[in-house]
């Protein structure tokens, strides 16, 4: 069966979606990745879209039921990427993944995460938190 | 008005609505569509295809390459022969939903486009049509 690839790295899950997803295929990945996350004690999910383009309701329920179950399973989510064409089309479709964190690229997506954990990297740490 | 080109594409499993989000771009692109405006009629065919598949039990859509006064224009009408939307008004608010999913597909897919119509029949079927001008 065709499935997502999720690479763990440390304490993170990391998720590039590449495909233009059908929907059993997203419900797949929503499944996988809960399972991973509670079989690894991932304490973090960063969810890469830079590829997608487009992010319709349904994929979008798919991305705010990952990050909901997630949280329940004590990791948090950041999905990072979204190309700006997309995220015109998600607000005037009246999407506003209302609990899914986001950040520009997978970096910035990662200090997200670090910071959620309350983990910066030492040279973040030496600059002061951010805010 | 006659479309200057179509196509008929069957709405009949999840892989389907996939190939409908792949004609929609390509005939988009054609229409000479901004990347916004393409993202925009992709996603609305996205969400109409998987309400013919999911609440009419399958169907189809045909794509219309239009042009008018010199404008290019893409229309796509999705239909099915499902048991029909018993209160359209009801079914147009957001956030109205008897499935699984959001209530967004035909009240937000609405929004992405010029022109939405749409008809049903108890017991007959639904028919939705969009159109996009450039």
């Amino acid at each position: 069966m065709e499935r997502i690839p999720i690479l763990k790295m440390g304490d993170f899950l990391l998720v590039t979606i590449q495909v233009d997803m059908h929907d059993r295929l997203a419900m797949t990945l929503q499944d996988d990745l809960t399972e991973r996350i509670s079989r690894t004690g991932a304490h973090g999910v960063l969810i890469d879209i830079s590829s997608l383009e487009i992010v319709d309701s349904f994929i979008g329920r798919m991305l705010a039921n990952i990050a909901g179950m997630a949280r329940v399973l004590d990791a948090a989510t950041v999905v990072v990427g979204m190309q700006p064409a997309v995220a015109i089309t998600l607000v005037e479709l009246g999407l506003e993944l209302p609990g899914v964190r986001t950040a520009l690229d997978v970096d910035k997506g990662m200090r997200v995460l670090r910071h959620a954990l309350g983990r910066p990297t030492p040279q973040e740490a030496d600059a002061g938190a951010e805010g | 008005m006659p479309a200057l080109k179509d196509e008929m594409l069957p709405i009949r499993a999840d892989s389907d609505i996939v190939l409908v989000r792949q004609a929609a771009r390509s005939w988009s692109i054609d229409a000479g569509f901004s990347l916004v405006e393409q993202t925009k009629m992709v996603t609305a065919a996205s969400e109409l295809a998987r309400n013919t598949l999911v609440y009419g039990g399958g169907g189809t859509v045909r794509l219309e390459a239009l042009e008018e006064n010199g404008r290019r224009g893409l229309r796509l009408t999705f239909e099915d022969r499902g048991p029909g939307i018993p209160d359209l008004e009801l079914a147009l608010r957001d956030g109205f939903s008897t499935g699984t999913g959001l209530g967004l597909g035909l009240s937000g897919s609405r929004r992405l486009v010029n022109e939405f119509s749409i008809e049903s029949q108890r017991g007959e079927g639904t028919r939705v049509v969009i159109a996009r001008w450039r």
